[in-house]
């Protein structure tokens, strides 16, 4: 349709209820002076987000109901496709992920369809304690495996996709938790796609607070678990390629 | 007189399920179910010596047993098809949103793209 996105980059941002931050998010993308686009994914917000994410500057994606960044994200790959966008990168809402670093996140895609913004990767004070830790390396290690790299942080919501990655996106891409994070990736991964992963730091998040309960923490591990078991059984895509650029179907 | 009872209870099941299709209130897939129930239950009832006769043959202690058994496992069928069932709506609920949010989007971009060209797009064209 338009064929001056394919050198363009989507920036895709799910927000759900981030009034507070979007605003200031968006207009820190936009001022980095990159061909970047920036689509905020509303995610059935009840505040404001939609308005003052538009008045910032990006396209909104209106979700009439909350779907979950998985059902979020979903939305904005299927967007960016049909857009003729080739490179897709998620940034979160809440100003966590550093607009500077989106360049760097987004060469990894020079040489592999997957480049993941990693938080552990010895850059930056992020750390986090207890089962969470555990259930973040247990994953980490395992995917890795899988994908024949070094990945330290697969739950990462700093994740940029060329044009094979958002096709396969588009096969699996589950809206359930840690849909998004381990199972797209794990079936991605055995789907062929190659991953990468970019040391970033992670600043604090301007908006909301970040849960350190021990419980929610034990809830995460068990799903996370539970996520990827189900991750590991699942069918393989066969990806199309984009009918934008070809008609000839291509594994990934 | 119990029989009759039960005989009256089968049939209301099955005379409920009839009248909810006859008006479309429940589609065809979900009361062919109800129907084999109802009617299983309407034949018990009529005739009670052949649930005996069925449990002696499958060698269950209790006419009973095998009737709540048999209650069970169908009961968790439907449970499970029902939990199918709203998981395929569920996934056509979503497939609907995101392309109601795109077309949104899409449609918005249109009069800014209309005027940055010069034309006034918000008066319908006449050609």
């Amino acid at each position: 349709m338009n064929n001056d996105k394919s050198t363009r980059v989507l920036i895709i941002m799910p927000a759900w209820n981030e009034a507070e931050s979007v605003g200031n998010t968006v207009r820190e993308v936009l001022a980095v002076e990159r061909p970047y686009d920036v689509l905020v994914v509303n995610d059935g917000s009840k505040d404001d987000t939609a308005v003052l994410a538009a008045n910032a500057g990006a396209t909104v994606l209106n979700l009439p109901f909350n779907l979950g960044v998985g059902g979020a994200m979903r939305a904005g790959f299927k967007y960016a496709q049909r857009r003729g966008y080739r490179r897709v990168i998620q940034v979160d809402a809440d100003g966590q992920h550093d607009p500077r670093n989106i360049e760097e996140v987004l060469a990894g895609l020079e040489h592999a369809d997957i480049s993941i913004g990693a938080r552990f990767a010895d850059r930056g004070d992020y750390a986090v304690k207890g089962p969470r830790k555990w259930a973040m390396q247990f994953l980490a290690r395992v995917i890795s495996g899988l994908a024949k790299t070094r990945l330290t942080d697969v739950t990462s919501g700093f994740r940029a996709a060329n044009e094979r990655a958002i096709n396969q996106y588009l096969d699996h891409y589950p809206a359930e938790y840690l849909g998004d994070t381990i199972d797209s990736l794990v079936v991605a991964v055995r789907s062929g796609c190659t991953v990468t992963q970019i040391p970033v730091a992670m600043r604090p998040r301007q908006g909301g607070t970040p849960s350190h309960n021990p419980l929610k923490a034990a809830i995460y591990l068990g799903r996370s678990v539970f996520a990827l078991l189900f991750a590991l059984t699942r069918k393989r895509s066969t990806i199309q390629a984009s009918s934008v650029s070809s008609q000839e179907p291509a594994a990934c | 007189m119990l029989n009759v009872a039960a005989f009256i209870l089968s049939l209301a099941i099955v005379g409920v399920v009839f009248e909810m299709l006859r008006r479309k209130k429940l589609r065809e897939k979900y009361a062919a179910l109800w129907l084999i129930v109802g009617v299983g239950t309407l034949v018990l009832a009529a005739f009670p010596r052949l649930l005996t006769i069925v449990t002696e043959l499958a060698g269950v202690q209790l006419p009973s047993n095998l009737l709540f058994i048999i209650s069970i496992l169908l009961l968790l069928g439907v449970c499970l098809h029902l939990s199918w069932e709203i998981s395929v709506v569920e996934d056509e609920t979503r497939a609907l949103a995101e392309e109601v949010a795109i077309l949104r989007a899409l449609i918005e971009e249109r009069p800014a793209a209309a005027t940055h060209n010069g034309d006034h797009a918000n008066s319908p064209s006449s050609q």
